[in-house]
């Protein structure tokens, strides 16, 4: 049986990659899918934590988070298409309207 | 026959707020009847319950009723109570009897001025708040009066606010007034802390128990009481604001200014005459102060060549006579006094007001003289309250007068230096009258041409009351005729009831025979005065008649005393340099330097310092979304690395 570290630097290293994605892409779209990707980093881990205490809790919280991020998901790419279509791009570096 | 009180100053504040909220879209005929109407109504419903008060008996002539409780407030609790007792009828009835006449005689002397219906709506708040005051059976609702009294006095007296010295004039009156109040305020509750009540019966039961007699508190008590009534009543060193009030128009001056308002502080003192009683000291003060600012005001009254200047400076004179009044503890010859004194100086001042309204608003005696057979009316109503004021004897003001003088005499409050005073003050009421009277009515003619051709006597609106005041003028006193004279001294009999805080006299012979002196003194003081009054009127005759060169020459040989009395003592530009200059230049730095230098410029200061910063700290806000994440993440790592490595 894989050890819990394994599963869990896994998570982290999902997380990490999410992370870089948002700061070092200009795209939202990219942007947008390594939020994704650390919402599942993050359920990743929670499921490790219920297998290996054997606790259902677990499953049923990662349940509830996919649930609301395909909801998310579905919000956010609309915003983006209305944010294309207004703007004729969707690149983050030109949204700074709202500063000093 | 319940809650028929408050009918009295109910009718007119219904003319207060009909003329009021109505303002402008009423015709001057409609006003009219409203303010005069009401004023009248109130009058007579006043006479009707005098005549029920009279029907009782001697000793339980009291109508106390509460319209409700005012202020419930745990022990303290004030109502919206009235009280009519023999003080009372003889304030409503003075005050809503005058005032209606003058109410009428308004209607001829204002119909021209564009603020018709303003000045009636203000006239009937006046005697609203007048009558509160006299009918109030607590102090409390008594300065709520108090208080409405000097704000129509304030409208009023400023009613031609375009006028500069008019709107100052009103704004003097009503700040010299805050002065007076603030010291009423401060009896009340010294009376309120001992006795616990600010009901009129109560405090009067309970304040020989609390109090002792001569103690620092009753005096203390008493004279911010006294403060008050120095305030409202004109006297030293409060009387100021009155010459100053002449700026408003005639008819308020009569009423406001001479006849009504201005004696709410002699009323006050002889409702409180249980408190003054029993502080000695405080009596002794108001004599001294009363006839100082009799004699100061007479004097001053000498040099003065506005019409209205002296009929003012004269009522200053005769305020000091009803002080002096209550100072001797004569607290009825003082309400005696102030009930003739309202009919003969409303009458000069309405008949003074004729005079200026003939002439053509010129107010200068200078400019007047030889007025006696264009005004027939005028002139002689005006010389019968002359002749009042001066004390003739078979007028009005013969008898109250005389009485003040006597009781001075012979009251154990009094002393011979107080009559002493108080009889040359009358000589030269006597004297300053006359030379009011020779140098407007007779003589040469001294108008310009232009006025002359104005000169008429005027309406019967405005003649009628004037012989309505010449005939209460010339009988008013004979409800007080002294014993003496044979009379019963009914007036002084009617207000015995309210008078608790003296000893009870039980008639006139004992009284005189207690007092030590015997009626032949009194006959004999009297008749001297009398005499007196009648050389000082002579000497005005030769004076300002006979022999006018006569009086320039002495005006020159005195010239540095004249000047200092026709600068009335220069007590204005004393106030001024001694409170408003120093009050004025506090102010000054108080506004330029502590609160533009100090206080705005902390702030200020602050203010930039904190714009200047933000300068900096505030391009953080860049509006790039990558570089709120990486911010956002530092300080997450911060954090968690903060509580991994604890």
């Amino acid at each position: 049986m894989v050890p819990m570290p394994h599963y869990l630097i896994v998570s982290a290293l999902l997380f990490s990659i999410g992370i870089a994605g948002v700061i070092l892409s200009r795209n939202l779209i990219i942007m947008f899918m390594s939020i994704e990707l650390m919402l599942n980093s993050a359920n990743l881990a929670i499921i490790t934590f219920s297998r290996f205490l054997n606790l259902m809790d677990g499953h049923v919280f990662v349940f509830l988070v996919m649930a609301v991020a395909a909801a998310e998901a579905a919000v956010g790419l609309a915003l983006i298409i209305t944010i294309f279509r207004n703007r004729g791009t969707i690149d983050a570096d030109k949204f700074n309207l709202l500063k000093w | 026959m319940n809650q028929s009180l408050i009918i009295i100053p109910l009718l007119p504040l219904i003319g207060f707020l009909l003329n009021g909220l109505f303002l402008g879209r009423l015709n001057k005929r409609l006003i009219s009847i409203i303010a005069c109407g009401s004023v009248g109504l109130s009058f007579l419903w006043g006479v009707k319950l005098f005549f029920q008060l009279l029907s009782m008996p001697e000793n339980a002539r009291v109508i106390e009723e509460v319209a409700f409780t005012w202020i419930p407030s745990g022990e303290f609790v004030v109502n919206f109570g009235f009280l009519f007792d023999p003080l009372s009828a003889v304030m409503v009835l003075v005050v809503s009897g005058v005032s209606f006449i003058i109410h009428l005689y308004s209607i001829g002397y204002m119909h021209e001025d564009p603020g018709y219906g303003r000045y009636f709506t203000y006239l009937n708040l006046f005697v609203f708040s007048m009558l509160t005051l006299v009918l109030a059976n607590n102090y409390l609702l008594m300065f709520v009066g108090w208080e409405g009294v000097g704000l129509c006095s304030y409208l009023l007296i400023g009613f031609w606010f375009e006028k500069k010295s008019a709107a100052d004039a009103g704004k003097k009156a009503f700040i010299v007034n805050r002065i007076g109040d603030f010291g009423f305020i401060l009896g009340l509750f010294i009376i309120f802390w001992q006795t616990g009540s600010l009901d009129f019966g109560m405090v009067f039961n309970k304040a020989p128990e609390v109090f002792v007699i001569g103690s620092g508190l009753i005096t203390a008590a008493t004279l911010l009481l006294f403060l008050g009534a120095t305030g409202k009543s004109a006297q030293i060193p409060l009387y100021i604001w009155l010459p100053d009030a002449m700026e408003g128009p005639t008819p308020v001056s009569a009423l406001i200014h001479a006849a009504t308002m201005v004696t709410a502080g002699v009323y006050m003192i002889a409702r409180s005459n249980v408190l003054f009683m029993m502080a000695p000291t405080t009596l002794l003060v108001v004599a001294v102060i009363g006839i100082a600012t009799a004699l100061l005001a007479a004097t001053i009254a000498l040099a003065q060549n506005d019409i209205k200047r002296v009929l003012a400076y004269s009522t200053i004179s005769q305020l000091g006579y009803m002080f002096t009044a209550c100072g001797v503890a004569a607290f009825a010859a003082g309400i005696f006094h102030l009930m003739t004194h309202a009919f003969f100086k409303a009458l000069l001042f309405l008949g003074s007001g004729s005079v200026i309204h003939a002439l053509a608003g010129q107010q200068d005696m200078r400019y007047m003289g030889g007025l006696k057979k264009h005004m027939p009316t005028t002139y002689i109503t005006f010389l019968i309250a002359t002749l009042a004021i001066a004390g003739i004897p078979g007028l009005s003001g013969f008898f109250s007068k005389d009485e003040i003088l006597w009781k001075a005499f012979s009251s154990d409050y009094g002393s011979p230096w107080i009559w002493f005073t108080a009889l040359f003050t009358a000589l030269m009421t006597a004297f300053y009258m006359f030379r009011l009277v020779f140098l407007t009515f007779f003589g040469e003619e001294r108008m310009d041409h232009h006025a002359k051709e104005h000169l008429h006597e005027s309406p019967k609106i405005m003649t009628v009351p004037l012989a309505i005041l010449a005939i209460l003028a010339v009988i008013g006193g004979y409800i007080g005729i002294p014993h003496v004279l044979g009379g019963g001294n009914q007036f002084e009999k009617f207000l015995e009831p309210v008078m608790k805080g003296l000893p009870s006299s039980g008639g006139g012979e004992q009284a005189l025979a207690s007092s030590g002196y015997s009626a032949s003194t009194e006959l004999g003081l009297m008749i001297g005065s009398v005499i007196l009054i009648l050389i000082s009127i002579y000497l005005a005759y030769y004076l300002y008649l006979k022999n006018i060169a006569l009086v320039g020459r002495i005006r020159e040989s005195i010239s540095g005393i004249h000047k200092i009395i026709y600068g009335k003592f220069f007590v204005d530009e004393m106030y001024g340099a001694l409170i408003v200059r120093p009050l004025v230049g506090g102010s000054v730095f108080l506004w330029k330097i502590v609160d533009v230098i100090l206080i705005d410029g902390v702030l200020n200061g602050l203010a930039i310092l904190i714009g200047d910063l933000s300068l900096g700290v505030r391009k953080m806000q860049s509006g790039t979304l990558r570089r709120y994440t990486t911010i956002f993440l530092i300080g997450v790592i911060i954090i968690v690395g903060y509580f991994a490595l604890r």
